[in-house]
């Protein structure tokens, strides 16, 4: 690895100091899965690496029926998926982190950093999304807040300015009668990188027989994580019957505007949207309907 | 060049000391600085798990580690897995179900049987493949690494 500086700071204020400082010559370290590769590979030129870990901010992880779910920039995905009551509430957030790399991977790697790492495939994103994630920056003049879908900006991109660090992930409580599922494609069995992704959200009625809410995202079909408003649209007020749901897929699937690389041609990929979003969205009503 | 780092940390139960530069991986200091060369370098970015070491009673790659994170922890290296007397009963299951060829990914893999041992202590077939999953070999093919991997865990089971 080319020559650079390591610099450990214990709160907020060290931390945008040191980026505001440096810009884009400094780079945040939290479970580093994605970005000591990229800096010993040489596909991101930096001179520091900033680890965030001893900043307590990025650490919280709380969940609270009240309040809702917080999720520290550098919290594991181990972390995540070992705790009982966040397991309990946010089933999707599970089957995204439990997902993500092997266990070692898990062991280090954050949904702050897959998120930031900004990656059109990520395994992360599109859960977050469809379960109304609000990502907390803070920066030099404080703390501003941007929707999970609105954080990336094209491949590697993101929302973050100069001196400005993610530093949590908010959720809403968990609704009555809701459920959520990632689901991705591979063509092995663990560690690949999606083919597509699709992260759902949706929430029944008392009765739990109409659609109160949905929403649908998707990973690896645009040059961004993408939320598909209208595919959510579509479910709401129906029973979920197959009409509904075939209207939802076919609107995600004109939503999603892939590439062909080695991983699979464009038209592939559309058909996978189609697939997943009805398997994503069984297994959400399966789950609201517990 | 930038200056050297002292870090102090723990490890296989030892106090220890060591200089790194600050852009030295955990396993460039293990190998290259303390001469702990036990952990492999495989792929150096986070795919074949021949580089494993328990930090803070998590199974890392500790080529995806700063060499400057480990500063005030505890860590578990495959150094520390034998006593002085004996093999520890993973290895000895690895050797006597012949669970490898070359050897390069063996290290990572007793390492990362000992995580899955102590969170799961008796894992199913497919649970013991699936905590295995970032770690590769490419001689033997897994089936005799899996079976050493259950083998480990009645032989525990039996104590």
């Amino acid at each position: 690895m080319k020559d650079i500086t390591y610099a450990a700071p214990r709160t907020l204020a060290e931390t945008t100091a040191i980026l505001n400082d440096k810009g884009d010559r400094a780079r945040i370290l939290a479970g580093g899965t994605d970005v000591i590769v990229q800096v010993r590979e040489g596909r991101r030129d930096i001179d520091a690496l900033v680890d965030i870990k001893r900043v307590p901010e990025v650490n919280e992880l709380s969940y609270d029926p009240a309040k809702g779910l917080v999720i520290g920039a550098a919290v594991p995905c181990c972390l995540i998926y070992e705790n009982a009551a966040i397991a309990k509430a946010y089933p999707g957030i599970i089957d995204a982190v439990s997902l993500i790399g092997g266990i070692q991977i898990q062991s280090r790697a954050s949904l702050g950093g897959n998120l930031c790492n900004a990656s059109p495939a990520a395994d992360g994103i599109p859960v977050l999304i469809a379960l109304e994630g609000v990502c907390d920056i803070a920066g030099p003049k404080g703390i501003r807040s941007v929707p999970v879908e609105q954080f990336c900006t094209g491949p590697g991109k993101n929302q973050l300015q100069r001196g400005e660090i993610l530093m949590r992930l908010r959720f809403p409580s968990k609704k009555a009668a809701s459920g959520a599922a990632y689901l991705r494609f591979i063509p092995r069995n663990e560690m690949d990188i999606a083919v597509v992704g699709v992260g759902v959200a949706i929430q029944l009625n008392a009765a739990k027989a109409k659609c109160l809410a949905a929403r649908i995202a998707l990973a690896a079909v645009a040059p961004t994580p993408l939320l598909v408003a209208d595919a959510g649209a579509a479910l709401v007020g129906t029973t979920l019957d197959e009409t509904a749901i075939t209207k939802a897929a076919n609107l995600a699937q004109a939503a999603a505007k892939p590439i062909s690389d080695m991983r699979g041609d464009a038209e592939y990929r559309k058909h996978l949207v189609g697939v997943l979003v009805r398997r994503a969205l069984a297994i959400a009503i399966e789950r609201a309907k517990q | 060049m930038s200056k050297k780092l002292h870090i102090t940390c723990t490890i296989n139960g030892n106090a220890t000391e060591f200089l790194c530069e600050p852009r030295n991986s955990l396993l460039e200091a293990l190998r290259d600085e303390l001469k702990m060369t036990g952990a492999k370098e495989g792929c150096n970015n986070g795919n074949c798990g021949s580089c494993n070491v328990i930090l803070d009673g998590r199974l890392v790659n500790s080529c995806l580690v700063m060499a400057a994170e480990v500063e005030g922890r505890s860590l578990t290296t495959i150094e520390g897995v034998a006593n002085k007397e004996s093999l520890h009963p993973i290895q000895k299951c690895f050797l006597e179900g012949a669970a490898l060829q070359c050897g390069i990914c063996t290290p990572g893999f007793i390492m990362a049987t000992k995580a899955l041992l102590e969170k799961n202590p008796h894992p199913t077939e497919h649970e013991a493949r699936h905590f295995l999953a970032g770690n590769l070999c490419r001689c033997t093919g897994y089936d005799k690494i899996i079976r050493a991997v259950l083998e480990s865990a009645e032989c525990a089971g039996k104590k």
